[in-house]
């Protein structure tokens, strides 16, 4: 037997403190990661590329910044990618060339980077592996971008091009990769090499290829002189490079005697004062919100699908002392090629899925899970008391006659139908929220005085908010009044599929899952439709996944020390939402197809209960 | 009852169609969840192709099915959708049939009075067939499985006709097609238990050693039963003229050389040993599928309907490449055992476990196979907590069953000696 259930007042309270509790702990927890005395010390944990010892000798930086300034030259005479010159210079550093063109248009125009139809070259040229038989590559790649930006990467690539050619240590081919429009330009390459087409872009397949990638590094240079190297690691759908990739950059950097920043923050060491924490803090969130954003931080974020390990280092000139000279980073690069070029078998040894509060400490998996954890423990309790309300016996006990609780057909007897309109609206609500914008924008420009990014994206928002009106309350058309049993059930249904939803989310990408768990467990955990209607609902509003992406921009401004006005960070959060669906049909990114098939409906299942008559 | 039949098979195959011209006819056959090296389609169209060539199908180490599939597809191969659609419906319509003519004898006067409250109503018993059709055929499993044209849709309708036979009475139809689903994967043999003792209860045949009635019957459906089988062998023989399809078949069933991962725990397991406990291992496994027959057999005698249920589910957890075709049949048959539903104390457990699980395959799978991230401990974690979970389902339906019976006999109430209110503890 099982004792008689509580009084259903002081069941709730319990239940309501638990549930406080373990959001509390959640979040505590998760803040308390940036504590460093909780994280570890970054260690390189593969051998190949850990006791060997490397020589940098690179001299040639003047030279390098002597070629930038010529690309530079022959970039503004062409006005773009200047192909032929860069054929020519490069095959006069003994590579072999080749190029790739792609076209790409794209659903909308893109604002930001004032791109619609766009029409490039990649120009690559291979260096041989003069000692092992050529089965394996390392990409350098540095992007041709527009104005004066990047023309130093350009130099110093075919700088440490020209130096690499004279060395005979190579055993893996070596590409050297200048990509045209940025991500699009890489994309083009990267399928090319792999022969696929997810996306369906156009481009002329590769004429040469080396061997199976096994790591790639981006360079962006954009001056002379730099004071620190950032590292970019976040790639697409939030996927991070194996650590040891961080660790050798970070120990080239040490080596070397290079600032070396992450997230554009320097690593401090009085992490036991408030300032110290705060920093490593801010870090840490500012790592969480790039990877919850789901889109490329930098070009490497495309390798990762393949199962290349890639990153990104951006040069910063900021008004620092500390003065660093191309010859320097062409030695530190050097010397992680060298490393990278003792692998013998792919990065795998140090981990994947990791949170940074800085460059030299790391917090694992089985460490952030927990908050996580605890917030996802929440929708489990409300949900085991949802099924005991319901009248069926607990789990776990003896006895299931013992009860008396009468069973009349268990949780199918509010009638399915009940149930499955408001899912099936909800769902019928995202997919339009999925589709609708992009498919209707010409119609939106015809007929309202916008451009067409806008009208995607005010559509998008139109039909956001559409649903708060359309769906709740339509099982009274089938059946009358909705029962009390109705809404546990379909708050039962909801806060499963929230569970499972946010679980599948953090596994793949933690921090959407938990920014999204944050906004939606206490919602999820306490509507029900005898809550006061018109704070529930605010609240709700408040909490709902597009305010969530509003905040959010709002932090992330904060956190990098940019902050905005209210207008600016408004134009804003809209050139991120057209920034995602663009993501989502160029790259494949998720966030978009997530948020607006799965958790906007089952955000609406919660708004139907709040609404139940 | 036929409105809402036809309005469920207009809905099954509308989901179905709209399905197969989706982009998603392209990535669900590639699942291996959905299925495996045995039925896969690609594999199927692989043999076809050989044996238009005129060389065995079973030359390379590609096409595992037997040999009356591929003639039977050989001359079906441009409706291919259409009769995976039609013998998904067939399933459907069978367990309609079948549990029609299910009667639970409303023998109340047999039991005490407070157990009435346990024997279903006529019209609790009237909407079971349709639930149990809608619960296969909106099975979101046995659409996947549907889509992905997966022939383990054939084996279940071959399963599905013979407990329709079955129940119907007819041992000749009975025993062909149990030969015939033994034909197609072996596993079925289990079921010929069952089966007999149906029959012989259907024919007032007490099951007794002494009697002479139980020796005949029994030795007549064996005789019919090894004897279509011995056919079916013989008939695949010459239509190809060798032996090739035996070690194809059977021996690719039984000796588990395909290590790709799939829902079932043998890849696991014989991918991490070392090659020389390899025999022995195999034997463990396989023997493990066939012997629960004997306890399960001994223990329901009375009830063989529901030893088929236990017989179907033992099998797709344990065999060697399950996929969650073989799931959708025995959760067919969860409509069937509503009234046990009081009894069963871990169902949201395990349907939460089940569901969680279900979404977790494809997730875990991306990140060890494409992200590279994770790596095959994590997605076999997963699928020994489903199979766990549906151990937990299965033997709470068992406990449930008996605990049913042991109230109708014994009242629903119990008291101990001393007037106390008892509990059951089962040992």
């Amino acid at each position: 037997y099982y004792p008689p259930l509580r009084p259903v007042r002081s069941r709730w309270l319990a239940l309501a403190s638990y549930s406080v509790m373990c959001y509390l702990a959640g979040v505590a927890w998760f803040m308390g990661l940036a504590f460093e005395p909780f994280t570890l010390r970054t260690y390189m944990s593969e051998n190949a590329m850990g006791s060997t010892m490397v020589e940098e000798r690179f001299p040639a930086g003047e030279r390098a910044l002597a070629t930038g300034r010529e690309f530079a030259a022959h970039k503004k005479k062409v006005g773009g990618m200047p192909v032929d010159w860069l054929v020519k210079t490069m095959q006069s550093r003994g590579l072999e060339v080749f190029t790739q063109s792609f076209t790409r248009k794209l659903p909308f125009p893109d604002e930001n980077k004032e791109r619609y139809m766009v029409r490039g070259t990649n120009v690559y040229g291979i260096l041989r592996a003069p000692r092992a038989p050529r089965t394996e590559a390392l990409v350098l790649s540095a992007p041709c971008s527009e104005g004066n930006n990047n023309n130093q990467a350009v130099g110093l690539l075919l700088g440490l091009a020209q130096y690499f050619r004279s060395q005979i240590h190579w055993a893996k081919d070596i590409i050297f990769l200048v990509n045209e429009h940025d991500l699009i330009g890489m994309q083009a390459w990267l399928e090319g090499y792999h022969h696929t087409n997810t996306t369906g872009g156009d481009w002329s397949p590769l004429q040469g290829r080396g061997g199976s990638i096994q790591a790639a590094l981006s360079l962006e240079l954009s001056s002379d002189v730099i004071t620190s190297l950032d590292l970019v690691l976040e790639g697409l759908n939030g996927q991070l490079p194996n650590l040891d990739l961080a660790n050798l950059f970070y120990a080239f950097c040490q080596k070397i005697g290079v600032l070396c920043t992450i997230q554009g923050k320097l690593q401090r060491n009085d992490w036991d004062t408030t300032s110290g924490y705060s920093h490593a803090a801010q870090t840490m969130m500012l790592m969480v919100l790039k990877q919850a954003s789901g889109r490329p931080w930098g070009d490497h974020g495309l390798f990762l699908r393949y199962h290349i390990e890639a990153a990104s280092i951006r040069g910063i000139n900021s008004f620092r002392q500390y003065k660093t000279d191309t010859t320097t980073i062409g030695r530190l690069l050097e010397g992680m090629y060298r490393k990278l070029n003792n692998l013998l078998e792919r990065l795998h040894q140090s981990y994947f899925f990791y949170l940074m509060p800085s460059l030299s400490r790391f917090v694992s998996i089985g460490y952030y899970m927990p908050a996580f954890g605890l917030l996802a423990v929440i929708l489990l309790l409300r949900a085991l008391d949802l099924w005991v309300q319901l009248g069926a016996s607990p789990p776990g006990t003896e006895d299931g006659v013992a009860g008396g609780v009468q069973v009349s057909y268990g949780p199918s007897s509010p009638g399915v139908l009940s149930i499955l309109t408001p899912v099936v609206i909800s769902h019928m609500t995202g997919v339009a929220l999925y589709t609708l914008p992009i498919l209707s924008q010409e119609m939106a420009v015809q007929h309202f005085p916008v451009s067409e990014t806008e009208a995607v994206v005010l559509t998008a928002i139109a039909i956001y908010t559409a649903g708060l009106a359309l769906p709740h309350n339509t099982h009274r058309l089938l059946q009358g009044e909705g029962t009390e049993e109705g809404w546990r059930v379909l708050k039962l249904v909801a806060l499963l599929y929230l569970a499972v939803l946010l679980g599948c989310t953090a596994l793949i990408n933690f921090s959407l899952g938990f920014i999204l768990a944050l906004s939606l467990v206490p919602i999820a955990a306490f509507i029900t439709p005898h809550t006061p209607k018109a704070l529930s609902a605010a609240i709700m509003v408040l909490l709902s996944p597009g305010c969530t992406l509003l905040y959010c921009v709002f932090v992330f401004q904060e956190l990098q020390e940019t902050p905005v006005s209210l207008q600016d960070g408004w134009m804003l959060f809209l050139s991120v939402i057209s920034q995602g669906i663009l993501d989502h049909a160029l790259y494949g990114s998720l966030v978009y197809p997530l948020l607006a098939l799965l958790i906007y409906p089952c955000w609406l299942l919660l708004w139907n209960i709040l609404f139940w008559k | 009852m036929a409105a809402p039949l036809t309005l469920l098979l207009i809905v099954a195959v509308t989901i179905r169609a709209v399905l197969f011209r989706s982009s998603l006819a392209e990535l669900i056959p590639e699942r291996v969840e959905v299925v495996s090296p045995l039925n896969a389609w690609k594999r199927v169209v692989e043999g076809l192709a050989l044996l238009d060539l005129g060389v065995s199908p079973y030359a390379g180490d590609v096409f595992h099915e037997t040999p009356l599939i591929i003639y039977f597809f050989h001359f079906v191969i441009d409706y291919a959708e259409i009769v995976f659609m039609v013998m998904t419906r067939l399933v459907g319509c069978v367990f309609l049939l079948q549990f029609r003519k299910q009667k639970y004898a409303l023998e109340a006067e047999r039991y005490p009075l407070d157990c009435l409250e346990l024997i279903r109503t006529p019209k609790e018993m009237y909407y079971i067939p349709l639930k149990v059709a809608m619960f296969y055929l909106l099975n979101p499993f046995t659409i996947l499985s549907c889509v992905a044209k997966s022939t383990c849709g054939l084996n279940n309708a071959v399963i599905a006709l013979f407990i329709l036979c079955t129940v119907k009475g007819s041992s000749l139809m009975s025993a062909i097609f149990l030969a015939l689903a033994t034909y197609q994967s072996i596993y079925p043999l289990t079921l010929f238990a069952p089966a007999l003792l149906y029959l012989l209860q259907r024919l007032y045949i007490p099951v007794n050693w002494q009697r002479s009635s139980f020796w005949l019957f029994t030795t007549q459906y064996t005789f019919m039963y090894l004897g279509s089988l011995c056919v079916m062998v013989c008939l695949s023989f010459f239509l190809l003229s060798s032996w090739d399809f035996l070690s194809s078949v059977y021996g690719f069933i039984l000796s588990v050389p395909d290590l790709t991962p799939n829902i079932g725990l043998f890849w696991y397991f014989f991918a991490e040993m070392f090659e020389h406990f390899r025999l022995f291992f195999i034997c463990v496994f396989q023997i493990n599928v066939f012997f629960y027959t004997i306890p399960l057999s001994i223990k329901l005698k009375e009830h063989p309907i529901f030893l088929i249920f236990m017989q179907i589910a033992i099998i797709s957890i344990f065999k060697s490449y399950p996929t969650v075709g073989d799931i959708a049949l025995y959760m067919a048959f969860l409509p069937a055992w509503n009234h046990l539903y009081r009894f069963l104390r871990n169902i949201f457990l395990v349907s939460v476990v089940l569901l969680a699980c279900s979404a977790l395959f494809p997730v875990l799978w991306h990140l060890w196979i494409y992200a590279g991230s994770a790596n095959s401990n994590f997605y076999y974690a997963i699928t020994l907590l489903f199979n766990v979970a549906q151990i937990l389902l299965v033997s709470d339906y068992f406990y449930a069953y008996l605990r049913r019976e042991h109230h109708l006999t014994h009242g629903l109430y119990l008291k101990r000696k001393d007037g106390s209110e008892a509990t059951l503890v089962l040992k």
